[in-house]
């Protein structure tokens, strides 16, 4: 596949939020204003792409030559929780207010199965180290894509006058949905139509 | 062999983490202020969110900033609002230590029951069926989920079955004031010796109809004692803790309904 097939897999066709239902709970926690959600998408896009290439060099490089395949997924999750503890660092050190803004949900990017998703797609598509790190990217894009779009609407939904029984989290989930059936517009023949194969 | 292979891969991998991630926090390292420090060193460390806040490192950031006052802290008492002030250089009040008290000494034999209540021995439970199996809706239920909400453990029932708590023990959380459904566990100063054990708003009529012990709201503790510090409020009496004390043993006595209790 084309590098910007998989771009434009990753964003659109198969969104990790909106598609393959990952990630949810920065999803819902981080988005009710756009600016964190903005921070909390860069977050999550720095750490999928580098989870990616970390993932895949382990792979590669330390499991399957000892035909320790079984073991990615706990090697996996190691990367990546000390990725999160190093970018949760960097953060604090350069932006307290982004730091205070993400709170808890920083260190619950190490438990976002969006990471190790993308970790384990690429290693199952057979992609090399370019495509992995591409892959990673994108999924970041398409969670930040998805994050701020969701947070753009809740932003709106605080001025608008909502069913009392549905204000908060209730009209957060049902506009996630619609959200979700909008997506599903991109079906995996746009790749195919638009010779990005 | 392929269990060793497993086994050193999987140490070696986490190894290099480990090392790089502790290196890391040397060379990102976030400079906290040294007043901010001193201060969650000397919080009590319970955790038990009676200030308000989510715990004791939170408090502290907050008194740090600003947000909230020093003083706020049960547990820590005066001792700690004072070390507290010592850190920011600032003067704390003295406050008297608050422990709370169940201000009902009404009990199924003092209390008229509507009902029988066979249901979950819980108090938030029980007040759902018609306010409770007890006459008087704003009284004790004597269910005891103030005694499992207490993290301290210093409430507990004694052998008459009322409940009371140790104020030795009691660490001012404020937990079971706000677990109990009548709202009858109220804080008083830990000096306080004599307290109006009845939480009835009623009428006088109407309260000697459901409980022998209650508060009629007759004004004799207010009016018939020279320089008295309780105060009758929509039918029931109250103890000003602000003021002077000396006449609170002749109000007990002149009591009709003998509810105004000497704390031991």
């Amino acid at each position: 596949m084309s590098y910007i097939g998989i771009l434009v897999t990753y964003i659109f066709v198969n969104n990790f939020i909106l598609v393959k239902f990952m990630g949810i709970c920065p999803f819902i926690g981080v988005s009710k204003n756009s600016e964190s959600a903005i921070g909390m998408g860069v977050a999550v896009t720095f750490v999928t792409a580098v989870a990616s290439v970390a993932c895949w060099a382990v792979y590669y490089g330390l499991l399957a030559p000892f035909g320790l395949e079984y073991l990615r997924t706990i090697s996996f999750i190691l990367v990546i929780a000390a990725l999160v503890q190093l970018v949760e660092m960097v953060i604090r050190k350069m932006s307290p207010s982004l730091y205070k803004a993400l709170g808890i949900y920083l260190p619950l990017i190490t438990t976002n199965c969006a990471v190790l998703g993308i970790a384990i797609i690429n290693i199952d598509n057979g992609y090399n180290l370019l495509q992995s790190f591409v892959a990673g990217i994108a999924a970041g894009l398409g969670f930040t894509m998805a994050i701020v779009l969701m947070a753009n609407l809740r932003e709106k939904l605080e001025m608008t006058p909502v069913r009392k029984a549905f204000v908060g989290v209730p009209i957060t989930f049902i506009s996630a949905g619609i959200m979700a059936l909008a997506f599903m517009a991109f079906d995996s023949s746009l790749i195919t139509n638009l010779g990005l194969a | 062999m392929n269990i060793l292979f497993a086994f050193i891969v999987l140490s070696l991998l986490g190894l290099a983490l480990g090392v790089s991630l502790a290196f890391a926090d040397k060379k990102l390292h976030v400079e906290k202020d040294e007043k901010l420090v001193a201060l969650e060193g000397i919080m009590p460390g319970a955790n038990c969110g009676g200030c308000g806040y989510a715990g004791c490192s939170a408090y502290a950031e907050a008194v740090f900033n600003g947000e909230a006052a020093p003083g706020l802290c049960s547990p820590g008492g005066n001792e700690l609002s004072k070390k507290m002030g010592e850190i920011l250089g600032v003067e704390v009040e003295e406050s008297e230590r608050m422990v709370a008290f169940v201000h009902c000494s009404g009990n199924a034999e003092s209390t008229k029951q509507d009902y029988d209540y066979c249901g979950i021995q819980d108090c938030n439970a029980a007040v759902l069926l018609h306010g409770g199996p007890n006459g008087c809706k704003e009284g004790c239920l004597h269910l005891g989920s103030c005694i499992a909400a207490c993290p301290v453990g210093a409430i507990s029932k004694n052998e008459k079955g009322d409940i009371v708590v140790d104020k030795e023990a009691c660490i001012g959380c404020k937990a079971c004031t706000k677990v109990c459904p009548n709202g009858v566990i109220k804080m008083v100063p830990y000096s306080a010796e004599y307290i109006v054990a009845c939480n009835n708003h009623l009428p006088g009529g109407k309260v000697k109809k459901v409980c022998q012990v209650g508060c009629i709201g007759c004004k004799i503790c207010q009016v018939k004692v020279e320089g008295s510090c309780f105060k009758v409020e929509n039918f029931l009496s109250s103890n000003d803790f602000s003021l002077d004390q000396s006449a609170a043993e002749k109000a007990a006595e002149l009591c009709p309904q003998k509810c105004i209790i000497k704390r031991g």
